[in-house]
């Protein structure tokens, strides 16, 4: 069992009794709510006569099925209309704050939570999206959660659940040109598998790590999933304080920082915390990494050979196969040079400000393919104002990209945003996953949005490291 | 309202038939389409489990075991490995559930997707890759005969076999003991949440109605 952990300290101070089934039951600190998996919670609550407990640490926003073209109401699809309007409704009746599209502060609930300041180290963090586990970056404990679990939260302020061991990724080294956070968590997950973390939480840590910025260290965080540990975490430092100390909450309220700051302080993982497992990786030794297959742990470096499915552990080939089939690739070859259809510069995991920056580097001054359509979905209204003021959107739409309002968009294809057909996409996004994004034969290759923006421009998946970057400034 | 035992089901035993679905790592999003999720209940999403993976693009069937006749009773299902990563949509539970499933043999589930079916009443047990194989097999080729899931025991039975399989510990006693469903149990302690509540440093206020709700 891991003890002096980050994990551990968090955990002890919101367990409020062991329940009888042995699971502890846990206070939450913040519970996010969106427009997909919190109606029928809000339906079960209204079935048991029960009120929403705590709304003042409830907050909700819209970004599953927001169309990100034409954003007037009623939304042209219906569906998304009942959708919004039931959210709408359920928030107003038990009094819960909505980021809505008309606030200027929607967007993707993982990007809008730290952007305002709620997502804090040392907080209980829930919501029902498996990708809660970015708010790990904080140092807060993240998870996602079920709606019959939403429903538990909205009625109680707590969830019950079974404590988890703690793997410490030591990540050492300095990443290479061309090399981002993106790139450190896909080889995490390639390493250590889709299930490797289940009954796991990941602590993220080592030079690599202390190194990124929140939002690199959002992007790793966010897909611990992604390898089967629900959640994820750094421990909170210099540039979280930082971070915080310019966001809504804390920016007018400096006393309420220092308040908070010796709890922050004194979450940190001791230095002679136990661990369950340790796990090494060496940041200098990666190379930009592309997905070739079905899962997120089907990664590879921009230029090695994709690996022949009997090459691999007996449980894996199969789903390799399967994958090698679905994508139409080779063993042996590479995935440097594989024709693409559409750019997705968005998701939870790398829409954020410097997400954008980065790409349109690349973009600038150069046109997307003849062949691509490509689309820039900012992760939330803020960020999509802040780079639209820098001049990123203007060198997106120079360059041909579609400039979109924010949501989740083509990660999962709940809104118009789809693929078609057999159409191959290069994202930035988190899961490569059959019918991901929209089209059951559609083909997705995960990879950081610099590596999407040089896929946009070129038509293919390319290193990144052969396009020359320039200087925006 | 707050009489935390009220009219949970124990699920101490699961029997019926069973169907086999192979291959690791089946996401959720093969489970249930994402759009098939813009609905506001759960109502009807029995007919859209694995939708993609039972019809093509003129809604034809294709070869999958929920097409299948033999099939279409069964209330066992036995998966492979990592069944239910991805997404944490409980509508995959739900529409496996609505399908006609009560329980899930496999070797190995993704956390979410296992706390998922735990809420809504359905084990999720454990066994190895060769004894979850033989189970396959035997299923497809037993498809009117019976499984029984034991989860008191963590024993299987088939065709004269007993085979043992794991089931979380807490898992096990919340089903045996008719406490999956945690809401009402939960709330029983308002006065202890409202004390974890106010030791917590960034919470601002102790609602009133914490202390006076009943």
């Amino acid at each position: 069992m891991s003890s002096g952990t980050l994990y551990d300290k968090v955990w002890d101070r919101h367990k409020v009794t062991t329940l009888p089934n042995g699971q502890d039951q846990l206070f939450v600190g913040l519970h996010l709510i969106h427009e997909v998996t919190s109606p029928q919670a809000f339906g079960m609550l209204k079935e048991r006569g029960l009120d929403v407990a705590r709304p003042d640490l409830t907050h909700a926003t819209v970004d599953h099925i927001v169309p990100t073209a034409n954003q007037d109401r009623p939304y042209a699809d219906d569906a998304a209309e009942t959708m919004m309007a039931e959210l709408e409704e359920n928030v107003r009746d038990a009094g819960i704050q909505f980021s809505d599209p008309t606030t200027g502060d929607q967007g993707i609930v993982h990007v809008i939570g730290p952007e305002q300041g709620i997502t804090q180290p040392g907080k209980t963090i829930v919501c029902g999206d498996s990708h809660t586990s970015t708010h790990g970056a904080f140092g807060a404990l993240a998870f996602g959660i079920g709606t019959s679990q939403i429903r538990d939260v909205l009625a109680t302020q707590t969830i019950a659940m079974e404590k988890q061991q703690v793997r410490k990724i030591e990540v050492d080294g300095e990443l290479g040109e061309g090399v981002e956070a993106k790139d450190i968590i896909l080889e995490i997950i390639r390493r250590l598998g889709t299930e490797g973390g289940v009954g796991y939480v990941y602590e993220y840590a080592g030079e690599a790590i202390e190194d990124l910025g929140m939002e690199g260290r959002m992007s790793i965080c966010n897909m611990s999933i992604e390898g089967g540990a629900r959640a994820g975490y750094v421990n909170p430092d210099e540039t979280t304080y930082e971070w915080l100390a310019e966001t809504d909450y804390f920016r007018d309220r400096p006393e309420k920082f220092d308040d908070l700051k010796p709890y922050w302080d004194s979450i940190r993982s001791d230095e002679d915390a136990e661990y369950d497992d340790i796990v090494r990786i060496d940041a200098s030794e990666l190379d930009p990494v592309v997905t070739w297959g079905t899962t997120p742990g089907q990664g590879i470096g921009i230029d090695d050979p994709i690996p022949a499915p009997e090459a691999l552990d007996e449980d894996k080939q199969d789903t390799a196969r399967r994958a090698q089939e679905h994508m139409r690739v080779e063993p042996g070859e590479t995935m440097n040079g594989y024709d693409i259809d559409v750019a997705f510069l968005g998701s939870c995991t790398n829409a954020r400000l410097p997400d954008l920056r980065r790409a349109a580097r690349i973009v600038k001054g150069r046109e997307v393919h003849d062949d691509v359509r490509a689309m820039v979905v900012p992760g939330s209204q803020r960020v999509q104002k802040a780079a639209k003021a820098e001049g990123l959107k203007d060198i997106f739409e120079a360059a041909g990209f579609d400039w979109r309002n924010a949501g989740c968009s083509m990660c999962l294809g709940m809104n118009e945003d789809q693929l078609e057909g057999e159409e191959a996409c290069a994202s930035s996004s988190n899961r490569n996953f059959v019918g991901r994004q929209g089209s059951k034969d559609g083909r997705t290759v995960l990879m950081n949005p610099r590596m999407v923006a040089a896929a946009a421009i070129t038509g293919e998946v390319s290193d990144v490291r052969e396009l020359k970057e320039v200087n925006l400034a | 309202m707050t009489d935390a035992t009220e009219d949970i089901p124990e699920v101490d035993y699961v029997s019926g038939t069973g169907v086999p679905i192979r291959g690791n790592d089946i996401d959720t999003d093969q489970i249930i389409p994402a759009r098939f999720m813009k609905v506001v209940t759960f109502d009807g999403l029995g007919e859209f489990a694995f939708f993609d993976l039972r019809f093509d693009d003129d809604d034809n069937q294709k070869d999958h075991p929920f097409n299948e006749e033999r099939f279409q009773d069964a209330n066992v299902v036995v998966v492979n490995n990592n069944f239910g990563c991805g997404s944490s949509r409980e509508h995959a539970p739900q529409a496996l559930m609505r399908w006609g499933i009560d329980a899930i043999i496999g070797e190995g589930f993704a956390e979410i997707f296992a706390g998922n079916c735990l809420a809504l009443g359905i084990p999720t047990v454990t066994a190895d890759h060769e004894t979850i194989n033989a189970l396959q097999q035997w299923v497809d080729d037993n498809p009117n005969e019976e499984i029984e899931v034991d989860v008191e025991t963590e024993t299987v039975s088939y065709g004269g076999n007993e085979i043992g399989v794991s089931v979380d510990n807490a898992q096990r006693q919340a089903l045996v003991e008719g406490i999956w469903d945690t809401t009402a149990l939960m709330k029983s302690n308002r006065n202890a949440i409202a004390e974890t509540a106010a030791s917590v440093p960034y919470v601002e206020q102790t609602r009133a109605e914490f202390e006076t709700d009943d």
